[in-house]
């Protein structure tokens, strides 16, 4: 049992949890992940260590309730728990000191993003933030950005917020105003990861990508999580989650994430329901 | 005691196991076999010929003193069968169940020649599933405790067989497991109508009552390395049983198609998820009324295709490269594949998997070998036939040919030494490694092998790393 510290809303259906895990506290590194169990029946998903505390013994996650688990694990409240969070897995992010990194987080993305800025910071970078969202209400984390890099710029789809437009259309302003860019690392929808990988890609800016197959044990052992990058099959819960823009197949990534697309909106939709009855009664 | 002559005894029929009708049980995943009554046990151990030289033994990879287990049995003292099994097996109704017999103990039997081996396996299971269910399992933890420590990584049959005898001789034992459940091959891959769940769940209850500590979500060597063990976390040696689990694919074009799983994807969703189950979190593919295709001979294989037929599949299909003599499954397993409506595609190896324009998969290209020269392995390598490529529609395809250990751990441990397949190099005599305090046994040393022999090797390890906690000597075993 992981007992659960605090959870609050950080903005509509994202939340963040502070949750007693003190061993991966202690050896996770930025850019790795665990896979958590709500309770005995649940299935297995991976989310990424947002931020963690050796000598607390906690490590926080921030989560968007896009389906059945993610929403149950939004619902809980400090004193819960969660049955098993097993970690920290994948490969840490490579933080080198290049010159000027440009973190760009989408959605949720910018909480997965955000240690992997706070470490490029640490190792001598000037780090530009690039968080978008589709609406101002949905950008979280922008304080915490501010604090741990140089230059922040939140880009909104509706403009309601920053920039007008897709945080793609910022990097490109960047790439125009003829600043040099050393790295970008992009997490976020597959679509925006997918659009970063073709803005930087003629001008040869290194550029990383945090993917996010469908994963089931996430130690290698099932190949479910399966991507291609470079024309070769890696699996991204032990080779990544991070890999080079350039040369991942997005599409593919695209569509086996759509797998089980009857199965999850069936299961959500009765999650829903069971969220609405709670709240109605 | 065993009144009867030899004559008499060689002239009584073998008893066959109890199984459900086949068109009933490929629906369900109840267990397939039902195993022996204590008449027919009675009567099958009446057949032994009590041989003064039981050659049965030899072919038991553990020595399970089956005469005498046997004589005790035909005298229908079961709970004492039960104890003199578990002198050499600590998981008898596991291995009852699974041990490729025909292979060993029973291949071995005299009687093997004549058609008719004593069911060893079947009277294993018996007295095995007797003790249980007459709750004659007393495991007590050892009165003298030696402060010693154990950390072993990895709950498959190695690492529990390793836990057995450690904490019987006094040892602290804490068993670290990366997955929420514990058993290894045993819960994730081998499914519910073989191995039903509670008996892996009653061993390990059993390990418990001895004292035995048990972590899971526990991935060593990225939660706390082999070194952070030893060094950080006191405990006096290291047994590494962590299996070979790494899924290995064709390499054609399709594979990653959505449709096509690896054995250890499907079965993990079936077996450690529980997929199958109405209302469970974790989905599958929907094969109802669907053409399904596994490829592969061995028991991983025969698990996955008849999981398939479980699951609703129209048409299960089994795809082997060579012909059905070398597949390297149980021979009960075939058979109740067969029975169960499973169809086989000998000689026949994947070119490519087809989808459509969302990356479902569609159909397969097959190429038609035949047996050539043989290869190393003495088996006749298939080549393949020119020109004989075929097309067939295809929903749902499991790639079950083989698994390759799983480089994790090693990567955490550059001074374990390893072999270029990426097996970890131990002393078969001793379990130890290249590295002080630290021993390995099982699948992860091996490669894919049998349950009985990763217990076996837990065992053999568990005696070295008892020796060297009294002695502190390492290397005197070393050979
Ligand atoms: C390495 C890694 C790190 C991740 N970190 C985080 C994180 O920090 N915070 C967070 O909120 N989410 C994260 N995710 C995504 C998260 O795991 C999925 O959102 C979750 O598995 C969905 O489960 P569900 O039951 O709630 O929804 P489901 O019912 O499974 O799916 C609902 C919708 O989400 C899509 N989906 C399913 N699986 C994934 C997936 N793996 N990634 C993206 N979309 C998916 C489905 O296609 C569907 O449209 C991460 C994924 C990976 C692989
Ligand atoms: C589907 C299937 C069917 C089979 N059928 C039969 C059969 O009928 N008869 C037979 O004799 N054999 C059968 N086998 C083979 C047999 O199951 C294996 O040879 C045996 O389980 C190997 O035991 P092990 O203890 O070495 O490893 P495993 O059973 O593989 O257990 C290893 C355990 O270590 C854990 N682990 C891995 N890495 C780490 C880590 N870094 N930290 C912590 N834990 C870790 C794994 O999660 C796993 O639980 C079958 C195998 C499969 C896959
Ligand atoms: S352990 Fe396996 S090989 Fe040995 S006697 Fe029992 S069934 Fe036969
Ligand atoms: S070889 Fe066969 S007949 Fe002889 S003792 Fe063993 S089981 Fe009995
Ligand atoms: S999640 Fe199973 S191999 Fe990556």
């Amino acid at each position: 049992m992981f007992t659960i510290l605090e959870s609050r809303d950080l903005a509509p259906s994202i939340r963040y949890l502070r949750v007693a895990a003190p061993k991966i506290a202690r050896r996770r590194k930025a850019g790795q992940f665990v896979i958590v169990r709500v309770d005995g029946d649940g299935e297995r998903i991976p989310l990424t260590i947002a931020d963690s505390d050796s000598t607390e013994g906690w490590i926080a996650l921030v989560v968007q309730g896009v389906g059945k688990t993610t929403k149950a694990i939004n619902l809980l409240e400090a004193g819960d728990s969660l049955s098993d969070v097993a970690g920290p897995l994948g490969m840490p992010s490579r933080i080198d000191e290049v010159g000027t990194a440009v973190v760009i987080g989408g959605g949720v993305g910018t909480a997965i993003a955000y240690p992997t800025a706070v470490a490029l910071k640490e190792a001598g970078n000037h780090v530009i933030s690039i968080i978008g969202a589709q609406t101002g209400a949905q950008i979280v984390l922008e304080s915490e950005m501010e604090v741990a890099c140089d230059e922040v710029y939140v880009t909104t789809d509706d403009g309601s917020v920053g920039y007008h437009g897709f945080v793609t259309g910022k990097l490109s302003e960047l790439i125009d105003e003829g600043r040099q860019l050393d790295l970008v690392i992009a997490i976020g929808p597959i679509p925006m990861m997918k659009a970063v990988a073709e803005v930087t890609r003629p001008c040869a800016i290194d550029t990383i990508v945090s993917l996010n197959p469908i994963m089931v044990d996430g130690t290698g052992m099932c190949g479910g999580c399966r991507v291609v990058v470079g024309d070769e099959t890696k699996f991204a819960c032990v080779d990544g989650p991070e890999f080079d823009a350039h040369q991942v197949d997005f599409d593919l990534l695209e569509r086996r994430n759509r797998a089980y697309a009857t199965f999850e909106h069936q299961r959500d939709s009765d999650m829903q329901a069971a969220i609405d009855l709670q709240s109605a009664s | 005691m065993n009144e009867l002559t030899k004559r008499e005894r060689m002239a009584m029929s073998r008893s066959e196991m109890p199984a459900r009708p086949a068109d009933e049980r490929n629906s369900d995943f109840g267990e397939v076999n039902l195993g022996f009554t204590a008449g027919l046990a009675v009567l099958e151990a009446q057949r032994c010929l009590m041989c003064r030289r039981p050659v049965c033994i030899e072919g038991c990879p553990v020595g399970v003193q089956i005469t005498e287990f046997i004589d005790l049995v035909a005298a229908g003292d079961f709970g004492e069968a039960a104890k003199v099994i578990k002198r050499d097996n600590s998981l008898p109704a596991i291995c009852g169940r699974v041990c490729p017999q025909e292979d060993q103990c029973e291949g071995a039997c005299v009687l093997a020649k004549k058609g008719k081996p004593i069911a060893i396996g079947a009277l294993e299971r018996f007295v095995a599933d007797f003790e249980r269910e007459h709750d004659l399992m007393h495991a007590e933890p050892t009165a003298i405790r030696t402060g010693k420590s154990v950390a072993i990584v990895g709950s498959g049959p190695a690492g529990l067989a390793c836990a057995t005898d450690l904490a019987k001789l006094g040892h602290d034992v804490t068993v670290f497991e990366a997955l929420h459940e514990l058993g290894g091959v045993l819960s994730y891959g081998i499914p519910e109508f073989r191995l039903p769940k509670e008996i892996v769940a009653a061993e390990v209850e059993q390990l418990e009552l001895l004292g035995v500590r048990f972590v899971t979500n526990a991935v060593i060597g990225m939660m706390d390395t082999i070194d952070d063990l030893l060094d950080e976390e006191g405990f006096d040696a290291v047994f590494i049983g962590v299996g070979a689990g790494l899924p290995r694919f064709p390499n054609v074009p399709g594979e990653n198609l959505i449709g096509v799983y690896s054995a250890n994807e499907f079965l993990t969703r079936i077996n450690l998820m529980k997929a199958y189950q109405v209302g469970s979190d974790t989905p599958i593919f929907d094969v109802t009324g669907k053409a399904v295709a596994v490829f592969g001979g061995g028991n991983t294989a025969m698990d996955a295709i008849r999981t398939s037929l479980r699951l609703g599949a129209s048409t299960a299909t089994l795809v082997y490269r060579r012909s059905r003599e070398e597949m390297p499954a149980r021979h009960e397993e075939v058979e109740h594949a067969e029975e169960e409506g499973v169809g086989f595609q000998m000689l026949t190896a994947p070119l490519a998997f087809l989808g459509d324009n969302d990356g479902f998969l569609t159909g397969m290209r097959l190429q038609a070998m035949q047996l050539g020269e043989p290869d190393e392995s003495g088996r006749r390598r298939p080549v393949p036939v020119p020109g004989a490529v075929t097309t067939k529609d295809v929903d749902m395809v499991v790639i079950a040919i083989g698994n390759a250990p799983n480089p994790l751990l090693a990567k955490t441990a550059p001074d374990l030494e390893h072999t270029r397949w990426g097996t970890l190099l131990a002393d078969a005599t001793t379990g130890r490694t290249s590295k002080r305090g630290v021993f390995a046994g099982g699948d992860i040393v091996t490669g894919g092998a049998t349950v009985i022999l990763a217990m076996g090797a837990g065992r053999t390890a568990a005696a070295s790393i008892d020796e060297f906690l009294r002695t502190d000597d390492w290397e005197r075993s070393v050979q």
